[in-house]
């Protein structure tokens, strides 16, 4: 399941090499530093899970955090869209503190409207794709630009429909998610994602729960999106992935960043311990 | 004792007396199982709420209305009401805004029949929301819906399905329930089937009569709750000859009726 070249997970999937365009280009983070996550401490009960965790995302920069499961990565990035609070330290995406706001010196929890304001901007792939099984592929893209953003329907329809195309679905506009394999479901909630026209997209493990023949496939998607200037954070096992997309690699462990560096420092020089035998296990 | 097959047509073909207390009895039973619905709903949300107040109101509601007969809070709504609003009467005969067959008593045992079943709708309810997986929630509000449209526009309609059967059961219930409505003096088909054999003394009859109307208007609803059911679970179907999406999630095989829909 992780390879190192990458291009074992071949597909037939054609994806468009204009995947942005659908949604008007790649959108443009208002600053340059698009995620800044500073001394991070989250517990779950008394399982410290996110200890001290610094770490900071600039425009169009992609950055794939790996590390053992229970390190804390998904929990995360689960933080960086305030899907979980944060105990101490502050995450900022597109300089707007997330699911806090300033009170009396203290960080308190951000009314549910102005979270949800700010949850526009960060796109979110999960690893069970949670698509709405009550809607078809084409209802579930055009649901949020319409009722969120208030966008005319006509138009959410026609984006909507470029998007599938570029992904390679065109055909399976009105199939339901039962409908369609895991493949094409998270390329669905992929393009899903993109239709609010994020600032940064999340993905959290998005490859983990698909058959191996259709890893390729949702990695081709991921890949193009990376390759236009898509600000990105990937939580993944795909060692090929992050050696060949990334442009910046970031190790955790017990929660913890252990090793952050470029690809090819990362995988060919270690400094870490922790690095070093997570590595040759997972190689 | 004899039966008497003409006094039971003759009670039950007394069209003027029997029809207008069917009727009261079906309009009854609506009502109060939207009331209910509605009700629920708000205590099931209410329920969800991270405010304790809220929170409690809710659990107080749920607590006193499943923990006490209904035929107690019927009357207690009928004579206790206006025993502590002193000189007022809240339940006349007639309301002046209101059709005859909605009389004071009538909205009385409907208004505790709805307030009633709230309370179990709002545990109906409440479970169909627990149903629904909690990535659906996390993915609607990672798209930026806020609390509310996440619950209207992806966790309720989801939770419909396994909602619907069972409040075709609690509406089963209800139907037969309005009964209780003539110890306050309601004209419903137990009424009727009482001023009856008081003139006659012959019980049986119009005890069986009303039964035979209890079990007509059951019966349909159940043809009616299986037609229900069966185009929520055919409504996602990939083909023909599959079972759809939700027909598969509820196990229900398509053709057939739920269990449940028919009691």
């Amino acid at each position: 399941m992780t390879t190192p070249a990458g291009h074992i997970h071949g597909t037939d999937v054609k994806v468009s090499h204009d995947l942005l365009a659908a949604i008007g280009g790649a959108p443009t983070a208002s600053t340059e530093l698009v995620v800044d996550a500073q001394h991070v401490d989250k517990w779950f009960g008394k399982l410290h899970v996110l200890q001290d965790v610094s770490l900071q995302v600039r425009r169009q920069e992609v950055v794939v955090i790996l590390g053992p499961s229970g390190s804390g990565k998904t929990t995360f990035i689960r933080c960086v869209n305030h899907l979980e609070k944060i105990q101490q330290g502050r995450i900022s995406v597109n300089g707007h503190l997330i699911g806090y706001r300033e009170g009396d010196g203290k960080l308190v929890e951000d009314k549910e409207a102005n979270i949800a304001r700010q949850r526009q901007e960060i796109g979110m792939v999960f690893q069970r794709f949670n698509l709405f099984p009550h809607k078809t592929a084409l209802e579930n893209i055009i649901e949020a630009p319409v009722q969120v953003k208030g966008m005319a329907r006509d138009e959410a329809l026609e984006m909507g429909k470029a998007l599938l195309q570029r992904v390679g679905l065109a055909a399976k506009a009105d199939a339901y998610p039962a409908q369609l394999s895991g493949g094409q479901q998270q390329r669905v909630a992929i393009a899903r994602a993109l239709a609010m026209k994020p600032a940064l997209m999340l993905f959290d493990e998005p490859t983990s729960a698909l058959d191996p023949e259709m890893i390729g496939e949702v990695l081709e998607v991921m890949k193009e999106l990376a390759r236009e200037g898509m600000t990105m954070i990937v939580v993944t096992h795909e060692m090929g992935f992050a050696r060949e997309v990334a442009d910046r690699v970031v190790m955790m462990d017990e929660g913890r960043v252990v090793e952050e560096g470029t690809p090819d420092a990362f995988f060919s020089n270690p400094t870490n311990d922790r690095t070093k035998s997570f590595l040759a296990k997972i190689l | 004792m004899q039966f008497d097959t003409n006094e039971l047509v003759s009670f039950m073909t007394n069209w003027s007396v029997v029809l207008p207390a069917i009727v009261t009895t079906i309009l009854m039973a609506i009502l109060a199982q939207l009331l209910g619905i509605v009700l629920g709903l708000v205590a099931a949300l209410a329920g969800r709420s991270r405010n304790i107040a809220v929170h409690g109101i809710a659990a107080v509601y749920v607590w006193i209305f499943r923990g006490t007969p209904v035929l107690v809070q019927i009357m207690l709504l009928y004579f206790g009401v206006p025993a502590l609003l002193g000189g007022a009467d809240p339940f006349p005969n007639t309301y002046p805004f209101l059709p005859a067959i909605m009389s004071g008593p009538f909205v009385a045992a409907m208004l505790a029949l709805g307030v009633n079943e709230g309370a179990y709708m709002s545990e109906i309810i409440r479970a169909g929301i627990l149903s629904v997986d909690a990535g659906q929630a996390e993915a609607a509000k990672s798209l930026g819906m806020t609390p509310r449209k996440t619950m209207s526009r992806i966790v309720l309609p989801q939770a419909m399905r396994v909602i619907i059967p069972p409040l075709g059961n609690e509406f089963n219930n209800m139907l037969k329930t309005t009964s209780l409505a003539s110890m306050i003096t309601v004209t419903e088909l137990v009424m009727v089937a009482q001023m009856r054999y008081a003139g006659t003394f012959k019980p049986f009859e119009p005890l069986v009569g009303i039964s035979l109307y209890y079990l007509a208007m059951t019966t349909v609803w159940g043809f009616v709750q299986s037609r229900i059911e069966r185009k929520l679970g055919v409504g996602l179907a990939r083909s023909d000859d599959e079972p759809g999406f939700w027909a598969r999630t509820l196990s229900m095989s398509r053709g057939a009726p739920r269990a449940g829909g028919m009691r």
